[in-house]
């Protein structure tokens, strides 16, 4: 299987996507021309042209209205965020409009609309550029949230994000846009709703998403050496969250550590470990420990930096916590 | 109006110190001594010192995340600022800030933000409470062509003229946001005759020379100290960098660069303070040799600086945090 980069899944996906169904179009900022910050539009304009893929001006809460507008009226548009913290700008047509459009209106909108924005930290990018805020969204009914860690789920479930009738916020990692991974030829279609155990374990099991999967698994193998076999669990979409795949895997190791990027009170990591604690509480042979952000602004120091935001060595030493 | 020779002899220290100064900063940049993202101010020069030393020292500035220039001569001292690029304990915002986020209560500057636009309504905000405080400041907002597209940029006008507030709207209208040429961005690109549909003057002039900027820029403060409301003013000119250090600014051609750079600030001054004979090339040799100086120490003092304590991560969330 060829080996591509994050950011090439983005731009071959969209190829795809634009060549099957001509309701399909990209717009946002520099998405054109310059071929997307990231690089993951790059081609695509001189593929198909300035009509389907559109320079907007930086404005992007009208960037967000106009793609549900489009979506509402026959087309399938895919609006970039250049990075999610401008999307914050886009809140209000995020939430009060796309996330409840179809509910308020008695089902009678249709919003095949997808956000796709690049979030994360860990680059010195200071505290508003670098946000992990999909706990904002997935605690908002209406709209689904996709993370994928690695080139081939990127690939699949931006497909599949393209093809849903929900609108879609799809969240990329910054600084997983140069990682590599093996992506088939041709159809890649991945469900949402669908976790992937991205590695097998008996001992503990660490749920983690996006980048986090990454620091997971290197939290797995230093495990190894103290003879500790950890689950790493990739939940791939939040919304909808693969409960199921979750629990089962808690059920068999009766230990879990839930690790994100972002902040730490009322994340993500808090509805998971809640959910465990809510169905296996007699199971656990502890209690589900968070990793997560510390509750800071993003500082820009190098060392502070490092020490607000969580890495394979946390993860580690939660999982030390609850299986020594 | 001529402009006094020894206030000539200031701004050409000004922007003589910038351009060193940035020079520096790409320099430490390459070294890894700064990290994130660093926007270069490099061919700007002559309008934050044409623009804020019409100012009173007590006036207020507030700007984008491309302001090193703007907080040097508002008074930030050239040590503080590079000591807050290195993310140092030392640096103008304790290390936390960086490139983005520069603030000098000190030196009545109001910051760096990174988020286009943004700082629109908040100097709006500062003029507000000029006015009713009866404080006499003037507040002078800067933003780029690209800001003007925002939403954030009408309502920020719309409530200025509303209340007749002693605001300057700066626009370092550079043709570019990051790679998108304005007349692609803007459906109407003079940016100065934005201004009118809300009321409000405009005016624009040449942003490669100081001496224009400076002349403009102290009636229009006049005007708004005066009570004549909000003013806009567009000042044209040109970064020679890319958007960033990260970003080579494939998207102009070099002929078109090759053109801004004949018509440089700094040379332009130095020749016609030359032909007034205010100057000789003596001192304005000094003046650089001195330039040279500052930013080496402040480097040296950035880089022998120590980094924040890992307690200062959680310090300054809250009010009641301890402070370091
Ligand atoms: C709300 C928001 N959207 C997008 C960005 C990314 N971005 C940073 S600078 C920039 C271009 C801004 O251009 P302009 O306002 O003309 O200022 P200039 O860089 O030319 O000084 C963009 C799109 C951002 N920082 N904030």
């Amino acid at each position: 299987m060829p080996e591509i980069r994050y950011y090439e899944a983005v731009s071959q996906a969209l190829a795809e996507e634009m060549t099957r169904d001509p309701r399909v179009f990209v717009l946002g900022e520099d998405v054109g021309l310059v071929g997307g910050t990231f690089r993951a539009t790059e081609g695509l304009m001189a593929e198909f042209g300035a009509r389907r893929v559109r320079d907007t001006p930086i404005a992007e809460a009208g960037i967000i209205g106009v793609a549900m507008g489009a979506a509402m009226t026959g087309l399938r548009p895919v609006a970039e965020l250049m990075t999610l913290n401008f999307g914050i700008v886009a809140m209000d047509q995020i939430i009060n409009h796309v996330s409840k459009a179809r509910y308020m209106f008695g089902g009678q909108a249709q919003l095949p609309l997808v956000i796709r924005a690049a979030a994360g930290g860990g680059t010195q990018k200071g505290a508003q550029h670098s946000h992990s805020i999909e706990s904002w969204f997935v605690n908002a009914p209406g709209i689904r949230v996709v993370m994928p860690s690695t080139p081939y789920d990127l690939k699949g479930l931006l497909k599949t994000a393209i093809r849903s009738e929900d609108p879609v916020l799809f969240i990329e990692h910054e600084m997983l846009y140069n990682s590599k991974g093996e992506v088939p030829d041709g159809e890649v279609l991945l469900p949402f709703g669908v976790a992937d155990v991205k590695r097998a374990g008996r001992d503990v099991t660490i749920v983690a998403w996006s980048k986090m999967v990454h620091e997971a698994l290197r939290a797995a193998e230093l495990l190894a050496h103290e003879g500790i076999e950890a689950e790493v669990i990739d939940l791939r979409t939040l919304d909808p969250l693969d409960r199921d795949t979750i629990l089962r895997s808690v059920l068999r190791t009766r230990r879990a550590v839930v690790a994100e990027e972002g902040w730490r009170t009322v994340g993500v990591g808090a509805e998971i470990a809640s959910q465990i604690h809510e169905a296996l509480f007699y199971e656990l042979e502890a209690p589900v420990q968070r990793v997560a952000a510390a509750d800071v602004p993003t500082p820009y120091a190098a060392n502070l930096e490092k020490l607000a935001l969580p890495d394979a060595q946390r993860i580690v030493e939660a999982v030390l916590k609850i299986t020594l | 109006m001529t402009i006094a020779a020894a206030d000539q002899i200031t701004m050409y220290r000004n922007m003589v110190l910038i351009r060193r100064f940035e020079e520096g900063v790409a320099e430490a940049y390459a070294d890894g001594f700064i990290g994130g993202f660093t926007h270069l101010y490099i061919g700007q020069e002559a309008v934050a010192t044409g623009a804020i030393t019409a100012l009173n020292h007590d006036d207020y500035a507030i700007g984008t995340y491309r302001v090193h220039a703007h907080a040097l001569v508002r008074g930030s001292t050239a040590r503080s600022l590079m000591a807050e690029l290195y993310g140092r304990a030392t640096g103008v915002c304790k290390g936390k800030g960086g490139s983005m986020h520069f603030f000098d209560a000190q030196h009545y500057f109001l910051g760096g933000y990174g988020i286009v636009g943004g700082n629109l309504p908040i100097g709006v905000g500062v003029a507000l409470s000029m006015q009713m405080q009866s404080r006499d400041a003037v507040v002078m907002n800067f933003f780029g062509d690209g800001a003007s597209n925002q939403g954030v940029f009408h309502e920020a006008l719309n409530m200025a003229k509303l209340w007749n507030l002693p605001v300057i709207f700066v626009c370092e209208n550079n043709f570019y946001g990051i790679g998108t040429d304005v007349r692609t961005s803007s459906s109407f690109n003079e940016i100065h005759k934005k201004a009118q549909g809300y009321g409000i003057p405009g005016h624009v002039v040449n942003g490669m020379d100081v001496l224009a900027v400076r002349e403009k820029c102290e009636e229009l403060v006049r005007f708004a100290r005066q009570g004549g409301g909000p003013v806009l003013l567009e000042a044209r000119c040109y970064r020679y960098q890319g958007h960033s250090m990260t970003d080579a600014g494939k998207y102009r051609s070099v002929a078109e660069a090759e053109l801004w750079k004949k018509r440089d600030p700094i040379p332009r001054l130095a020749k016609s303070m030359l032909e007034a004979g205010i100057v000789d090339a003596a001192r304005l040799e000094a003046v650089q040799a001195e330039a040279n100086e500052v930013v080496t120490d402040a480097m040296r003092f950035a880089e022998a600086s120590p980094w924040p304590a890992p307690e200062a991560l959680y310090q300054d969330v809250y009010a009641e945090d301890a402070s370091a």
